[in-house]
C-alpha cells in the first residue's frame, strides 16, 4: 500500500517537475521583463525644485496618467495612421508579389528553379539596416542612379524622400526584403499538396492558369493566412528603415512610427516611464489585430467547411 | 550618424531611468571617504569611458609614469559617442555600477548631475580653473561651488570656405552675418547650381552654437526656478536669419552628415560650411579631394568689428559617484587635461583640441591639421578665435530640446516654412517637459 501510494504520489508530481524549467524560462524571460514594463507605465519622476543634487528626483505612483498622455498625444495616432498608409501598400504588394512567385516557381515549365528561388529569397537574408542603408543612397537625389537616369531623359525627377514617394520608398525596402521569405512559406506548401490532385484536375481538363486559380490558391490559403498575420506585426513594428532614412530627409521624424515614438521617449528624451505605456498600448493593439484577425481566418475557414 | 566619423560628441540624450541612487553613492562625506583614503593606500584600477580615439595610447603613458608612482592604473572602454553613452552612463549608475571616470558633453552635465551620477570633485582640483577660459570653466560647474567634471576639449565655431572658388567666382570672406547673406545671394546669382552652405536640422548642437553666438541664454537658474529661454529675441534673430535664407532658396535645405552631403562638399557644389575647430577632421573623411582648398575664417558676426564665436561639441572627463577611488580619479582627470605631456598626447593621438588655455598655443598645437596644410597659422588663428567664446548655459533636459529641434526645424526646413515657430515648438516641448518632470519653472 504505502509504496503504491508512494508512487502515486512520484506520478503526480512529475508533470510539474517536468513543467518547471518552461515555467521558469518563462517567467524570467517573459512574465518578468512584461511585468516589470507594466510597472514602469504605472509611474513616473518627479523632480524638486531645481532637480540638482542628491535625492532630487523621486519615483511616483502615476496611475494611468502615462497612459492617458500617451492616447491623448496626436503625434502617437499620426504615427499610427502613417504606419497604416505604410502597410496598405506592403502587405497586398508583398503577399501578392510572394503568391505570383510561389506559383510561378511551382508550374511544371519553370527553369533554373533553385537559382531564381535563392535568387528572390535572398533579400531577405539582407538585415534590414543594411537594406535600408543601400536602398537610402540610391533614393538620394545627388547619388541616385535612377535621377541620373531620368536626368539624361530629360524627365521630372521625383524626391524619393518625401510626401508620397517617401512611403513608396519605404515599402519598397520592406517588399524587397521580405518577398521572398512569404515566397517559400507560400511554396512549401505548394509542394506539399499531393500530385493526385493535380493528375485529377488534369483529367478533367484544367489548364494550368485554373489549377492555379481554383485549387492551388484555395489549398495554401492557411499559409497566406499565416503570412498575412505575421506582416500585419511586422508592419505595425516597422522601426528600422525608417530609422535608418531619418538622417537622410527632413520629412522622416524622430517620431515617424509608433515605435520610434517609444524608442525616441526611452533614450531621446529619457522617460522611461512613458515610453513603457506607449509600448503596452502597442502591444494590446498589435494583439487585437492580429489575433482579431486570426480569428476571422479561421471562422471563415470553419463556414467552409461546414458547407 | 552612421556616414561620417565625426570627432565631435553627439548631442546628448537621455535622462534615461531616474531613481534616486541612494546611499551606495555617497559623494565627499563621511565614510565614503575613508573609503577612498584606504584605497588609495594601496594599487588602484580604474575604469574609464571614453569615445575619442586613442585614449588607450595617452592612458599607456600615465600607467607607465606618473600612475605608476601613484599606483594608479587606469583601464580605457572604448564606447559609443554622445548621446548614447549619456543613456548607458545612467543605466549603469541606476545599478550602481558606473565606471570611475566618464567622458560627457558639456550639454550633458546638468542632466547627469541632475541624476546624481557625478560626483562634486572641488575638493580635489583645486586651482585647477586657472588652466581654463571662465566660460568653459563655468559650464563644469554649473555655476555653483561644485566641480563636476575637468573640461578635455572646447569646439569653438569659425566659417571655414573653399578658398579656391571664393576666389573663383569673386566672393569675399563675409565678417558680418549680412555680408553671410549678400555672399549667398551672390553666389546663386552666378552659379544657380551651387550653394554656399546648407542649413541642416539634423545636429542640434550647431543652432545651439549660433544661438549662443548671438548672446542666446537658453537655460537660466531664476532662485529656486528654472528659466528656458529657447525663444528669446537673440534666438528669433539666429531662426529668422536662416530662415529666410532658406525661404528665398539662398541656401540648401539639406541636412548634414549625408552621403549626399559629403559629395555636395567633395564636389564643391556646396562651398562653405559653419563648423567649428573640429572640421578639419570632419572634412578629411566627407570630402577627400578638396584636402588643401580649404580655409578657416572667423565665425561671421551680428555686429560689425566684434568677434564673439559659439561652441559646437566638446567634453569633459568627469567622475561618478559609484567610484570608490574619486580623489584618485579626479587626480588621473586632472593630469588628463591639464598636464602638458598628456595634452601632447591628447591632441596627437586623439586629435582634439584642448580646452586647457596654455594647450591651446602651445607646442603640442603649433603645426596645422594635414588638410588645411595650406593654412599654416590654423591654430594660431583658432587660439585668437577661441578667446571670445560665449558662455553656454545648459539645463537639466537638453535632451528634449535637441530632439524637438530635429523635428520641427526639419519640417520648416522642408516646407520653407517659418522658423520662428518652429523655435517656438522647441521653447513649449522643452518648458512642458520640466514641468511634467516636476522642476519648477519661471515663467
Amino acid at each position: 500500500m504505502t509504496s503504491a501510494r508512494r508512487k502515486t504520489y512520484g506520478v503526480k508530481g512529475a508533470p510539474y517537475l517536468f513543467l518547471l524549467p518552461a515555467t521558469l524560462l518563462f517567467a524570467l524571460f517573459f512574465a518578468l521583463p512584461i511585468g516589470y514594463a507594466l510597472w514602469l507605465s504605472l509611474h513616473k519622476i518627479e523632480v524638486k525644485g531645481l532637480g540638482l543634487g542628491k535625492g532630487a528626483r523621486q519615483e511616483t505612483w502615476a496611475g494611468l496618467g502615462n497612459y492617458a498622455d500617451a492616447l491623448s498625444d496626436p503625434e502617437l495616432l499620426d504615427g499610427a495612421l502613417r504606419v497604416l498608409g505604410y502597410g496598405a501598400i506592403v502587405v497586398p504588394v508583398m503577399l501578392g508579389l510572394a503568391l505570383l512567385f510561389a506559383l510561378m516557381l511551382d508550374t511544371d515549365r519553370v527553369r533554373l528553379a533553385p537559382f531564381s528561388r535563392l535568387a528572390i529569397f535572398l533579400p531577405y537574408a539582407i538585415p534590414g539596416v543594411i537594406a535600408a542603408l543601400l536602398w537610402g543612397f540610391l533614393y538620394l537625389p545627388d547619388l541616385s542612379p535612377f535621377h541620373f537616369v531620368l536626368d539624361k531623359l530629360g524627365l521630372p525627377q521625383p524626391d524619393l524622400l518625401d510626401g508620397g514617394p517617401l512611403y513608396l520608398s519605404l515599402s519598397n525596402i520592406a517588399v524587397w526584403g521580405g518577398t521572398g521569405f512569404n515566397m517559400i512559406v507560400i511554396y512549401t506548401s505548394l509542394r506539399a499538396i499531393p500530385a493526385e490532385v493535380y493528375e485529377a484536375a488534369r483529367l478533367d481538363g484544367c489548364s494550368q492558369l485554373q489549377i492555379a486559380l481554383r485549387i492551388k490558391i484555395p489549398m495554401v490559403a492557411p499559409s497566406l493566412v499565416l503570412t498575412f498575420f505575421f506582416s500585419i506585426i511586422a508592419t505595425l513594428q516597422v522601426f528600422s528603415e525608417p530609422t535608418t532614412l531619418r538622417p537622410l530627409t527632413n520629412s522622416l521624424s524622430t517620431t515617424w512610427s509608433p515605435l520610434m515614438k517609444v524608442y525616441q521617449d526611452a533614450f531621446g528624451k529619457g522617460d522611461t516611464y512613458s515610453a513603457a505605456a506607449t509600448a503596452v498600448i502597442i502591444a494590446v493593439v498589435t494583439l487585437v489585430l492580429s489575433f482579431g484577425f486570426l480569428r476571422a481566418a479561421n471562422s471563415r475557414n470553419k463556414q467552409e467547411e461546414a458547407r | 550618424m552612421p556616414f561620417t566619423l565625426r570627432r565631435r560628441l553627439r548631442p546628448a540624450a537621455a535622462t534615461a531611468v531616474a531613481v534616486a541612487l541612494g546611499a551606495s553613492t555617497l559623494a565627499a562625506c563621511g565614510s565614503s571617504d575613508d573609503d577612498s583614503e584606504e584605497a588609495q593606500s594601496g594599487p588602484v584600477s580604474l575604469t574609464y569611458w571614453t569615445w575619442a580615439p586613442g585614449m588607450d595610447k595617452v592612458a599607456d603613458i600615465w600607467n607607465k609614469g606618473p600612475g605608476k608612482k601613484a599606483q594608479i592604473k587606469v583601464v580605457v572602454k572604448k564606447q559609443a559617442s554622445g548621446d548614447t553613452l549619456v543613456t548607458k552612463i545612467l543605466t549603469a549608475a541606476k545599478a550602481g555600477k558606473a565606471p570611475d571616470l566618464v567622458q560627457a558633453e558639456y550639454q550633458a552635465l546638468a542632466t547627469l548631475v541632475s541624476n546624481d551620477v557625478l560626483a562634486d570633485i572641488s575638493g580635489e582640483v583645486e586651482g585647477v580653473d586657472k588652466e581654463f577660459a571662465p566660460g568653459i570653466w563655468q559650464q563644469v560647474t554649473l555655476g555653483s561651488d561644485a566641480v563636476y567634471a575637468i573640461p578635455q576639449d572646447s569646439a569653438p565655431m569659425a566659417f571655414y570656405y573653399r578658398e579656391d572658388l571664393f576666389k573663383k567666382y569673386g566672393l569675399e570672406v563675409p565678417k558680418t552675418w549680412d555680408e553671410f547673406a549678400e555672399t549667398a545671394r551672390q553666389l546663386k546669382k552666378k552659379d544657380p547650381g551651387k550653394d554656399l552652405t546648407t542649413f541642416s536640422a539634423n545636429d542640434s548642437g550647431l543652432f545651439a552654437g549660433l544661438a549662443q553666438q548671438a548672446g542666446a541664454k537658453w537655460w537660466t537658474v531664476d532662485g529656486d526656478k528654472w528659466k528656458v529661454g529657447i525663444d528669446d529675441a537673440a534666438t528669433q534673430k539666429v531662426a529668422d536669419f536662416w530662415g529666410g535664407l532658406v525661404e528665398e532658396d539662398a541656401i540648401d535645405n539639406q541636412p548634414m552628415y549625408t552621403p549626399a552631403w559629403n559629395k555636395a562638399l567633395n564636389t564643391g557644389k556646396q562651398i562653405a560650411w559653419v563648423s567649428a575647430v573640429w572640421a578639419p577632421g570632419t572634412l578629411t573623411t566627407a570630402a577627400p579631394d578638396t584636402k588643401g582648398k580649404w580655409a578657416m575664417a572667423p565665425l561671421p558676426q551680428w555686429t560689425e568689428g566684434e568677434s564673439v564665436t559659439g561652441s559646437w561639441g566638446g567634453s569633459t572627463i568627469a567622475v561618478t559617484n559609484d567610484s570608490k577611488n574619486k580623489a584618485a580619479a579626479a587626480k588621473f582627470s586632472t593630469w588628463l587635461n591639464t598636464d602638458p605631456e598628456a595634452l601632447a598626447a591628447l591632441v596627437k593621438e586623439g586629435g582634439i583640441y584642448p580646452a586647457a588655455t596654455a594647450a591651446q598655443t602651445g607646442d603640442a598645437l603649433s603645426q596645422a591639421p594635414e588638410f588645411f596644410s595650406n593654412q599654416p597659422d590654423f591654430y594660431t588663428e583658432a587660439a585668437e578665435i577661441a578667446k571670445n567664446t560665449a558662455p553656454a548655459a545648459w539645463g537639466p533636459n537638453v535632451n528634449v530640446a535637441y530632439t524637438t529641434f530635429k523635428d520641427a526645424f526639419g519640417k520648416a526646413a522642408k516646407n520653407k516654412s517659418d522658423f520662428g515657430a518652429a523655435l517656438t515648438t522647441m521653447q513649449d516641448a522643452t518648458v512642458a517637459d520640466l514641468k511634467k518632470q516636476g522642476f519648477e519653472v519661471a515663467e
